[in-house]
């Protein structure tokens, strides 16, 4: 019996305690609760897409090496390691502050150095909001890599990295985006719309890509004296492939996780992105289909990539219909400008320049044509002007780093080590050392029963002598 | 007949055969191969280790001819795969007992 009572009371005291915290449920504190979990909602599709875009690193570095010799994989990795490491810390430390920090011209921001609006114990939105951004930011950075592969320095490459996150990417982003934080740029105040940055971030890094490409020069062996292109074999189609697969994954956190928000708007977001990738890739395989006569690995993959980029301005502002036609122009346009930078001899080996610079112009563009509110003139008109104004910041101010570095430490490596390849050049490397490669000249060819030789494009003689 | 190997280096293959087609050599046969001579390899890192890769890539091409088409092959290969550094590689003349065409049964000159 004193064992029942006993028991009896600690049962009622546990009750006791437990009512005793609680208040009385009031109108007040339940909006608080449910604003809290909203708040908490939107931080964790913030930091979830942002682990996504951050995925696409891996995509960017897949792509680049399947399309570029095996003799170069390791430079590439280590650019493409690099690229985010670079990123992450001068985005942390300088760029951040010049995209959203207060800004009282609209041109540049002065605060938030360091992630100086973070206070242990503060408000860490900053924190979520800063990681989010500077996914963005290392993804145009590593778009430069792959028009710059096969040829360029690793030191001269490690200093544009940092400038490209810590000057160029944030100032222009500042102009469209500062408003999402503490800053406010000219250009978003005129009403321009990149929702997940088609200009903010592709072509910045497309236009930069440009003027590397122009500022390195041609691979050896890509043209020759009497006009020919030669092609130069990418080593790996299924890595290039699985790279591509991983950007359109990727690509599912850059566009709805630019609403930093967890609300029903992402849904639209989702399904315009994958509609745009599928429209263009389907159309650059059928422009290749009919313009060489056989449906094209590399073209179709550049194709998908070309429809994302496009579809990333009017993401959220588009119907599912617009982002298939917006998808689709992207995957035809991409084909004939990789041919025409080639005609005029601007050697991009993963046609990046194509795919972002060029396409990210057009999904800018599309955003105003195709606006779910209707067609407007002034709306293009502001379009077309962030498009300008973009080109006009960021390839001449890449044009003249990449020639001051050049200038100095160089840009571009030594002809004998083109040649024998930057794995072993610059990172004393083999990225594949079972197989007989024997690219130590040029001519990437593998070991084994049935593997054909390569039709690849050689130095010629003369321009190793001229070297 | 004679049969001409050409060891060279990798990146002149193309201008080689270029060269060698236009003064009429219809067929070859290539080889990547490895080896050394004067030239020396090369040291690699690997995790902290440091190795010497010896053995440098090549390239050996096979052709039978002529006896009186020879020297032309040897002079062409000399001139187009020459860069003047070391490692531009050697080639070596044999005279050839039988040359056969599996296709046809055809043997000796006819054959090449």
């Amino acid at each position: 019996m004193k064992k029942v009572i006993f028991i009896s009371l600690i049962l009622v005291l546990n009750f006791a305690l437990a009512w005793a915290g609680d208040e009385p449920a009031t109108v007040e504190s339940n909006r608080t609760a449910i604003d809290l979990v909203q708040t908490n909602a939107d931080y964790v599709w913030t930091l979830v897409a942002a682990a996504l875009v951050f995925f696409m690193q891996a995509g960017f570095a897949m792509v680049e090496t399947g399309f570029t010799r095996a003799k170069n994989a390791i430079n590439i990795m280590m650019k493409n390691l690099m690229d985010f490491s670079i990123g992450s810390l001068g985005f942390f430390a300088i760029g951040f502050g010049l995209m959203f920090g207060e800004s009282a011209t609209g041109w540049f921001g002065t605060t938030g150095f360091f992630l100086s609006d973070f206070k242990i114990g503060g408000d860490p939105w900053v924190l979520a909001f800063w990681m989010f951004q500077v996914v963005f930011a290392a993804t145009a950075a590593t778009i430069v890599s792959g028009a710059m592969a096969e040829r360029t320095k690793f030191s001269g490459y490690l200093i544009y990295s940092f400038v490209i996150s810590a000057l160029v990417y944030p100032i222009f982003g500042g102009w469209a985006w500062g408003g999402l934080f503490n800053g406010g740029g000219w250009l978003e105040k005129l009403g321009f719309i990149d929702f997940a940055g088609s200009t903010v971030v592709h072509s910045v890094g497309g236009w930069s890509a440009l003027a590397g490409a122009i500022v390195l020069g041609p691979r050896m062996g890509k043209y020759t004296k009497d006009g020919r292109i030669k092609p130069i074999l990418g080593h790996n189609m299924p890595l290039a492939a699985l790279g591509v697969f991983i950007l359109w994954l990727g690509w599912f956190g850059f566009n709805p996780g630019s609403t930093t928000a967890a609300n029903k708007d992402i849904a639209m977001i989702f399904v315009n992105t994958n509609l745009a990738a599928a429209a263009g890739c389907i159309l650059a395989m059928l422009a290749s289909w009919l313009k060489f006569g056989k449906p094209e690995i590399g073209m179709s993959l550049n194709g998908a990539l070309a429809g994302l980029v496009a579809i990333t301005s009017p993401c959220a502002t588009v119907t599912p219909g617009s982002a298939i036609i917006i998808g689709a122009v992207a995957g035809v346009l991409v084909m004939f400008s990789v041919l025409f930078f080639d005609k005029i001899r601007v050697d991009d080996p993963v046609g990046a320049i194509s795919v972002h610079g060029v396409c990210g112009a057009w999904g800018t563009l599309s955003a105003g044509i195709f606006a779910i509110d209707g067609l407007s003139l002034s709306v293009i008109g502001v379009q077309l002007l962030g498009i300008a104004a973009c080109f006009l910041w960021v390839f001449p101010t890449t044009f003249i780093l990449f020639k001051l570095i050049d200038k100095t430490i160089g840009l571009r490596v030594s002809p004998e080590e083109e040649l024998e390849g930057l794995d072993l050049a610059e990172h004393a490397g083999n990225a594949y050392p079972d197989f007989e490669v024997s690219s130590y000249g040029g001519m990437v060819t593998g070991s084994g029963p049935g593997s054909a030789l390569p039709q690849t494009a050689l130095a010629t003689s003369k321009q190793v002598e001229a070297s | 007949m004679k049969k001409i190997e050409a060891i060279i280096k990798p990146f002149k293959l193309d201008d080689v055969k270029d060269a060698l087609n236009k003064i009429g050599v219809t067929g070859m046969t290539i080889t990547e191969v490895k080896g050394f001579g004067r030239q020396r390899g090369h040291k690699e890192i690997y995790r902290g280790a440091e190795y010497q890769v010896d053995f440098v890539p090549k390239i050996q091409i096979g052709i039978v001819v002529d006896a009186d088409l020879s020297d032309k092959v040897v002079d062409v290969i000399k001139e187009t795969a020459k860069t003047g550094k070391i490692g531009d590689g050697k080639i070596f003349i044999s005279t050839l007992a039988e040359a056969v065409r599996i296709r046809t049964g055809e043997t000796g000159s006819s054959a090449i």
